[in-house]
């Protein structure tokens, strides 16, 4: 299978505006004898079908959640990324294209990445228009915070809930389309398939999670926002219910999924507590403007924090890159973190945490101001650990958080599956092997509200509206695949809960394909991942129905697709001989310890095909026409 | 610690429902309420009964998902916070803990813990918005608002929209729901034009759910995880008065 990212010709910065001009467009008149449907209703999701709703376009949007407005985009705590240059701190597209080029350790399009600097300005002013209450200054402008791996000021904020109020805006669009009967609405809803006809995307097969209906829906074609795979690691920063299953049901229907080793741990999250434990907290980024990070310098020190004098202090962040300090990128500061508690000067219980002190911050600017900008952040830290964090430092320590790999798009946002679109976070293609702070806001954003309105008529134009209906033999067959599926899990009958499988399953990625990687750890969890998922249909225990609302069932759904997704994950962390961002191999780092890129062999996007045996390697060589192949230095 | 749950379990919307007791050992006072009803639901499925059926998605207390009365309080005993950020350390060895749903009409009980929501979303979809299509918005910056405004519109956007005001409220209303959006709209420049129509359709909307009044009671802002003041209805009741005055002239 030969991979067209179907970039456009030209230069860089010409290349969107040559796109939008040279694809086809629908009439307007036309636009609303078409379907789309839109899987998921976050930021990528919820803004592609308002934004399709707008043009015209009948949407059908789906989610799992009771409503479009909990969709986990609203987690998302520190900010948003634009180049406004409204800091006049010497920001530029191009600025944010390079910084974001390079904090993905050069593993992503170029061409995709421009695109999102470029609109990166229009979703603050568009998001301003619908009343997101942005942070300001006194004379009325927008006021900017800095995030990490970039030396400019570009990130808007909300408080500590930048990604609530962008949702909230999102939904309120969203919900101005439904009201007026454009996008129809269908939430606690899953998608358990996807439906091909003549090798098209045409429509879906779902599960009522209220009424346990499995329904089938046709279209002109299919979007899928379905959000990123984290939790197959168990405990993350994640929602609980987020999940791969629609990414995976339609990689099993022939969408490629590349790079699925790219998973992004986050530095600043609370430490684990025990095994009851059904997800992390992040603390967001943010705190890295003011909060200083330290460990002891010596091993085993088990003093109070402020019994250890500044002499006795290790700042390692200040200490070994001393331009970006504590705002070094995500992938470099969690394996500091790591090293340090390896090392034997980690904190807290089971020396698995180090410390984010504020006693800097509010001895230079004060308790009040400390408290204005990061209060939710201090609170929500007290409520989880019965700790104030404005008298002893904040312990933390890193956890997964995004994952940058996803679906295989080309430059439109389609799939290698014709009429697949896929948004945001359950796509792979802007950040490369480890995401910038303050980017995932972006870029969801970015693919619903700008980007997919533009590319998916050069589709459409195609395509005879309502040609195939549900009727149509391919969604009887998925239809019963699907009640096949449920019915074995809940015949299986065995003495084990999906979740103990699920947190089983967790661990074992976090141990052999987490922060660290190597050969052997790789190769021992393609023996154990097969071995569990045997035993996961063979012992997993399902009470109640499939005909009404059963907690159970949907977790055992979600939990079968990650036992087979994360053997995936594996192979190709395996198969990825070099280090790069998130992904570290061991085996390939520098003196420092830093990630060891192979650019000459692994300058490619790895899109796996699914044949039931052995994952197919497919490759798309990356070219760096604009940003140089360099080492990434924040030193 | 050993604890006493009696935890509403109702099959379906039909089901009458009724109180079980659980007994718990071994809770730590880590967990959190979530998890605790986690480890319940494991233990449950193990000797075959059904799990016990909640809402919960992000648990970090944004999402808006978890909706359980605790002790007759919606989000249980912690001010400020959702059920999923209340943490055991709260409780005692020995204590009995009592957990409902959701109790108000416009909020039906779809199975155990878990009720349906969408009066709200319909709500919202009245009037809770700017029409503003995507592509037609001026710079940013051309729009300026004092930081005060700002704040006091960001006070009101703060709202999860997670129904523990209705739940809490004597006559089930969502007065505090609907006040912080036409709150949040009113006090930006961009919601002025639609300002007048907005209160009268989310408030027709509110009605037509069957939500009841506001009678000064203050139990929602005691109970809302964002602590968000009754001060935003009397904003709304300004501009609800305001846009009825408008209209008759």
């Amino acid at each position: 299978m030969k991979l067209d990212a179907k970039i456009p010709s030209g230069p860089m910065a010409g290349k969107w505006g040559k796109r939008k001009f040279e694809g086809k467009l629908v009439n307007p008149s036309n636009k609303r004898k078409y379907k789309i449907i839109v899987v998921g209703s976050g930021l990528a999701g919820g803004g592609g079908a308002a934004s399709l709703a707008e043009l015209g376009y009948n949407v059908d949007c789906f989610c799992f959640q009771d409503s479009p407005r909990r969709a986990h985009s609203i987690a998302a705590q520190g900010g948003i990324n634009a180049a406004k240059n409204y800091q006049n701190d010497g920001d530029s597209v191009h600025r944010l294209f390079y910084d974001t080029v390079k904090g993905g350790d050069f593993r992503s399009r170029e061409a995709n990445v421009h695109r999102l600097a470029e609109v990166s300005n229009a979703i603050i002013d568009q998001s301003v228009a619908m009343g997101v209450p942005f942070a300001r200054e006194y004379g009325g402008t927008l006021d900017n915070r800095s995030f990490g791996g970039a030396q400019v000021s570009r990130t808007f904020y909300a408080r500590g809930q930048t990604g609530q109020q962008l949702l909230l805006g999102v939904y309120s669009a969203l919900s101005r389309q439904i009201g007026a009967g454009q996008v129809t609405m269908h939430p606690r809803t899953e998608m358990l398939d996807l439906v091909l006809v003549d090798g098209h995307a045409k429509g879906i097969v779902t599960r009522n999670l209220v009424t346990g209906k499995i329904e089938t829906w046709a279209a002109d074609a299919v979007i899928l926002a379905t959000g990123g795979y984290g939790p197959v690691f168990y405990l993350s920063t994640n929602a609980v219910g987020n999940n791969v299953t629609a990414a995976w049901r339609a990689h099993k229907k022939g969408a490629l999924f590349a790079n699925p080793c790219y998973t992004q741990i986050h530095p600043t999250c609370i430490p684990v507590s025990g095994d009851h434990q059904s997800k992390l907290t992040l603390m967001s980024e943010s705190l890295r403007n003011d909060g200083r990070i330290w460990v002891p310098k010596k091993q085993g020190d088990t003093r109070a924090p402020d019994n250890i004098p500044d002499t006795e202090r290790d700042y390692y962040l200040e200490r070994m890159y001393p331009s970006f300090g504590n705002l070094a990128p995500r992938d470099i500061s969690s394996r500091a973190a790591k090293r340090a508690c390896d090392e034997g000067r980690g904190v807290g219980p089971g020396a698995l945490g180090v410390y984010l002190d504020f006693r800097d911050a509010i001895s230079r600017l004060g308790l009040t101001t400390v408290q204005e900008r990061y209060g939710n952040l201090f609170d929500m830290y007290e409520r989880i650990t019965g700790e104030n964090a404005y008298q002893m430092p904040m312990r933390i320590y890193p956890a997964i958080h995004y994952t940058m790999g996803g679906l295989w798009v080309d430059y439109d946002l389609m799939s290698n599956v014709p009429g697949l679109y896929v948004l945001g976070e359950a796509n792979f293609s802007d950040h490369g092997a480890n995401r910038l702070g303050a980017s995932a806001l972006m870029q969801g954003l970015a693919d619903g509200y700008f980007v997919i309105p533009a590319t998916i008529s050069e589709y459409l134009v195609g395509q005879a509206p309502g040609e195939v209906g549900t009727d149509h033999e391919a969604f009887r067959k998925s239809t019963g695949e699907v009640d096949e599926t449920i019915k074995k899990i809940l015949a299986v009958n065995g003495r084990r809960t999906a979740n103990s499988f699920h947190r089983e399953l967790g661990l074992l990625m976090w141990e052999k394909c987490g922060m660290a990687r190597n050969e052997a750890g790789l190769k021992s969890a393609l023996d154990m991942i097969p071995a569990l998922r045997e035993e996961f249909w063979e012992n997993v225990k399902v009470t109640g129905t499939g005909d009404d609302l059963n907690k159970e069932l949907e977790r055992a759904g979600r939990v079968a697709d990650f036992l087979e997704f994360g053997e995936l994950l594996v192979t190709d962390a395996l198969h990825r001989e070099g280090s790069c961002g998130g992904h570290f191999r061991e085996e390939y780092q520098s003196e420092e310890g830093e990630a060891k890129r192979d650019d000459e062999n692994f300058s490619y996007v790895g899109a796996w095909e699914y044949t039931g045996g052995a994952p197919v390697l497919h490759k798309e060589e990356l070219e760096f026409e604009e940003v140089h192949l360099a080492v990434r230095s924040y030193k | 610690m050993h604890l006493t749950l009696r935890i509403w379990r109702q099959k379906n919307a039909r089901d009458k429902g009724k109180f079980e007791t659980y007994e718990m050992r071994d809770v730590s006072p880590d967990m959190s309420f979530l998890e605790m009803l986690d480890v319940l639901s494991d233990s449950l499925v193990e000797k075959g009964d059904e799990s016990i059926a909640f809402d919960s998605d992000c648990r970090e207390g944004i999402c808006g998902m978890c909706s359980l009365t605790i002790d007759g309080v919606p989000h249980g005993p912690d001010q400020g916070g959702t059920v999923c950020q209340l943490h055991m350390r709260r409780y005692k060895n020995g204590d009995t803990i009592t957990i409902e749903p959701w109790r108000a009409m416009p909020f039906p009980v779809l199975k155990d813990l878990a009720v349906d929501r969408s009066a709200f979303d319909r709500i919202i979809q009245a009037g809770g918005y700017i029409t503003s299509n995507m592509g037609s918005a001026v710079d940013a910056n051309a729009i300026l608002i004092p930081k005060e405004a700002a704040d006091m519109a960001m006070d009101a956007a703060a709202c999860i929209g997670c129904g523990a005001c209705a739940a809490s409220c004597p006559n089930g209303s969502a007065m505090l729901f609907v006040a912080a959006k036409v709150s949040q709209l009113a006090h930006l420049p961009q919601g002025e034009s639609e300002r007048t129509q907005r209160v009268l359709s989310m408030v027709g909307q509110m009605d037509d759910e069957g939500f009841g009044n506001c009678a000064n009671h203050a139990e929602c802002e005691a109970v809302c995880p964002k602590e968000i003041s009754v001060s935003h209805i009397a904003k709304m009741n300004r501009e609800f008065i305001r846009a009825t005055l408008k209209g008759a002239v």
